[in-house]
């Protein structure tokens, strides 16, 4: 059985997503990054005057700002060996059938027209720049719900997306954020009207495909009051030999009394480096929960943020994060308190192995006058052999006495007496580590929807390979 | 395989731990259907002894053997000798958050059957089980060993060892700990399981357990060596006398 096992998974190999697709695009930009660059993704695009502006105002202060010296080391991207838009192909696919067949055929091995036949509402599906498929359920349209990808939000939905696009994350927030704003491409707009909810969670699939593309997907989610929607987002990609770039931005109004859920799993490859900028404002009453899994990539930082903005708010953050040899997870959250009697909770559960490195990086800040406020922290981390590493970075900023902030943090090793116990009972080696490793994250996985806690333990499988010995 | 020699053999057994030899050349052996105690003193063995049997790494084997139905075992590991049919009730079993016994034990009982066994058939016979150790149907979704109190997790080792029903079944001081009223629910536990396919080695310091557990053989362990056998009655015995003329045989020789 345990023999089994290990076959299979060999036979699986290293990265199961790390095929590709010879290229064929009908329009890809010149490698780096300038003012003729950003001009010409905003005119490829037809773009109103207003989004050109915001574009090349953001790539000043790309060019201004500093790389970030903390986190993870940043040093070995070069940006201008990146290609900053593709197009896949020259109009949006409006059904299945239109499809290219290549594309299609990644997106079979990703499994995603099985997964719209269970349950999904409709599927945003990226592939390089550009959304290519786009597919919302009928009744959703009627509730008057908007789910397209941000272009066509900005073509069609032009005074929504120019009334809050930029304004929960400002391009001068920080160096990536402004990267992103100067050329990005692709992601989802969604928009849900008062008192709308919406019962099936909104699919979308993300993926690299050409050697060197940055991927700078841009989402903006608007809850009205009373609404619910839970969007999630999957992400794959193929190996390549150098670096890539995927930085997006992400960004949520939860006005009052609505209710969001955002859940990612990530699995980029191993050379992708992934910094992403993730944030909520939450008004009175609203509640936010960011679901984020991070397996992939060579380097992410990714801080899901909740902005507290009025009385009642909460924010609730749920991180997961596996770091494999050569891989460094720099993941957590920011619960900012900028109104009393605001609730914020952060989890995080962190697995390393081999030479894989986690960080906890988190962030609790209470303003002057916000009393009654509560925030609790939680990062567990686990090590899976001798050289794995954790750290912990919790930030409190408390400058409030009238509130409770709790902090616990646990590391842990998977113990000799616990692979022996299991061991003792039949078990292989690679399953009882899997097990292990499954119930570390069971707590974060039972908030994922079922396929999704599927892969997810079926990724952590494929990277307990080679975890023996 | 032949079935001439269906018992569980050791011979000549030295042990080492942290470099420090504490089997000193042991031998036993084990039929099937006969339950076999052995005590001792602490510090004498015991627990060196169930573990190595389960083949746990810290413990090197110098010298001897173990033989399970003619199979030297030693050069397996933990859970291939599981596959050969033995069980190891932990003195301290250890908890695994976030993983509930059921899955643990469809895990488990799959991993040690050739053939994995229908879910429904699993279900019922986990509710068998757990009906005979007197535990309610809520025990199946707790994660294994997490906030069990100390007679849950005893009874929970015997649970195991009637779901993946062992040819010899080593109880490491399951009496430890337990009050008397949890003390009969595990003995009634592994009573229940005992008949002619089972052979058990129960480690024990006093002899409260076999009042409940009724041994074939007692041996006493001392100083990494049997020092005497014999029937019930020198359990018995002991519990009047104590180790103290053993202890004082072994630094003499």
């Amino acid at each position: 059985m345990a023999l089994d096992q290990q076959a299979r998974l060999n036979e699986l190999g290293d990265y199961k997503f790390g095929f590709n697709m010879p290229e064929n695009y009908a329009f890809k930009s010149k490698r780096g990054l300038d003012r003729d660059t950003v001009e010409e993704i905003s005119y490829m695009k037809g773009e109103p005057q207003w989004m050109r502006d915001f574009r090349l105002r953001a790539l000043r202060t790309f060019e201004k700002k500093p790389m970030p010296q903390w986190g993870g080391n940043l040093n070995e991207i070069d940006f201008q060996n990146i290609f900053y838009y593709i197009k896949p192909m020259e109009n949006q696919g409006r059904t299945w059938e239109d499809v290219p067949a290549d594309i299609k055929t990644t997106f079979d091995r990703l499994g995603i027209p099985e997964a719209e036949r269970k349950f999904l509402a409709g599927v945003g599906a990226q592939y390089e720049s550009e959304v290519v498929y786009h597919s919302l359920r009928e009744d959703l349209e009627k509730q008057g719900v908007i789910f397209k990808d941000m272009d066509s939000g900005l073509r069609e939905n032009p005074e929504l997306v120019q009334e809050y696009f930029g304004t929960v994350i400002p391009p001068a927030d920080n160096k990536l954020a402004a990267l992103n704003s100067a050329v990005w491409s692709g992601g989802s707009f969604v928009y849900v009207p008062a008192g709308v909810h919406v019962e099936v969670p909104l699919q979308a699939y993300f993926r690299i495909n050409a050697e060197n593309a940055g991927q700078f997907e841009r989402t903006l989610i608007i809850a009205e009051p009373g609404s619910y929607v839970h969007y999630v987002e999957g992400c794959t990609a193929p190996t390549y030999s150098s670096d890539s770039l995927h930085s997006a931005v992400v960004e949520i109004i939860v006005k009052e009394g609505a209710r969001v859920r955002y859940t990612t799993i990530q699995n980029w490859s191993k050379n992708v480096y992934n910094l992403v900028t993730k944030r909520t404002s939450v008004y009175r009453d609203g509640t936010m929960e960011w679901v984020d899994g991070n397996l992939g990539s060579k380097l992410t930082m990714k801080y899901p943020s909740c902005y507290l903005l009025e009385p009642g708010a909460k924010g609730e953050i749920l991180s997961v994060a596996f770091a494999g040899d050569g891989q460094h997870q720099d993941a957590g959250g920011k619960i900012v308190h900028a109104a009393p009697n605001t609730t914020g909770t952060i989890s995080s559960k962190s697995i390393s192995k081999g030479s894989g490195r986690t960080s906890y990086r988190g962030l609790v800040k209470i303003y002057p006058g916000m009393n009654g406020c509560k925030s609790h922290v939680n990062c567990d981390a686990l090590l899976l052999d001798d050289a794995s590493r954790s750290d912990t970075y919790p930030y409190m900023e408390i400058e409030e006495q009238d509130v409770a902030v709790t902090h616990e943090a646990t590391v842990s090793k998977i113990g000799e007496e616990q692979l022996f116990y299991l061991m003792s009972r039949g078990i292989g080696e690679i399953e009882a580590r899997a097990m292990i490793v499954r119930g570390f994250i069971e707590p974060i996985a039972t908030e994922l929807p079922m396929e999704y806690a599927i892969e997810l333990n079926r990724l952590i499988e494929l990277e307990m390979e080679g975890s023996v010995g | 395989m032949t079935e001439q020699n269906n018992e569980l053999i050791i011979r000549d057994l030295h042990v080492k731990v942290e470099n420090r030899e504490i089997l000193k050349g042991l031998n036993l052996r084990v039929e099937p259907g006969r339950v076999h105690a052995i005590m001792g003193p602490n510090g004498s063995g015991k627990s060196t002894l169930a573990y190595t049997l389960m083949g746990h790494p810290n413990y090197e084997v110098t010298q001897g053997e173990v033989l399970v139905n003619s199979r030297n075992v030693l050069e397996l590991p933990p859970n291939e000798r599981a596959k050969v049919g033995l069980f190891l009730a932990f003195q301290y079993p250890h908890s695994i958050p976030g993983v509930t016994m059921a899955n643990f034990l469809r895990t488990a009982v799959n991993s040690i059957n050739e053939k994995p066994m229908p879910p429904r058939e699993f279900r019922q016979k986990l509710r068998e089980k757990m009906a005979v150790l007197k535990m309610n149907d809520e025990f199946a979704g707790r994660y294994v060993n997490e906030g069990f109190s100390g007679g849950e997790k005893k009874r929970a080792e015997i649970l195991q060892m009637a779901m993946l029903e062992p040819k010899y079944a080593v109880l490491d001081e399951t009496d430890s700990g337990l009050d008397i009223d949890a003390l009969r629910i595990v003995a009634d536990g592994v009573n229940a399981l005992l008949g002619p396919q089972l052979g058990v080695l129960v480690i024990t310091h006093y002899q409260r357990l076999l009042n409940y557990i009724k041994p074939d053989f007692v041996h006493v362990l001392v100083n990494g060596r049997i020092v005497r056998e014999g029937g019930s009655e020198l359990a018995l015995e002991l519990e009047k006398s104590g180790y103290d003329e053993y202890l004082t045989d072994e630094s003499a020789a």
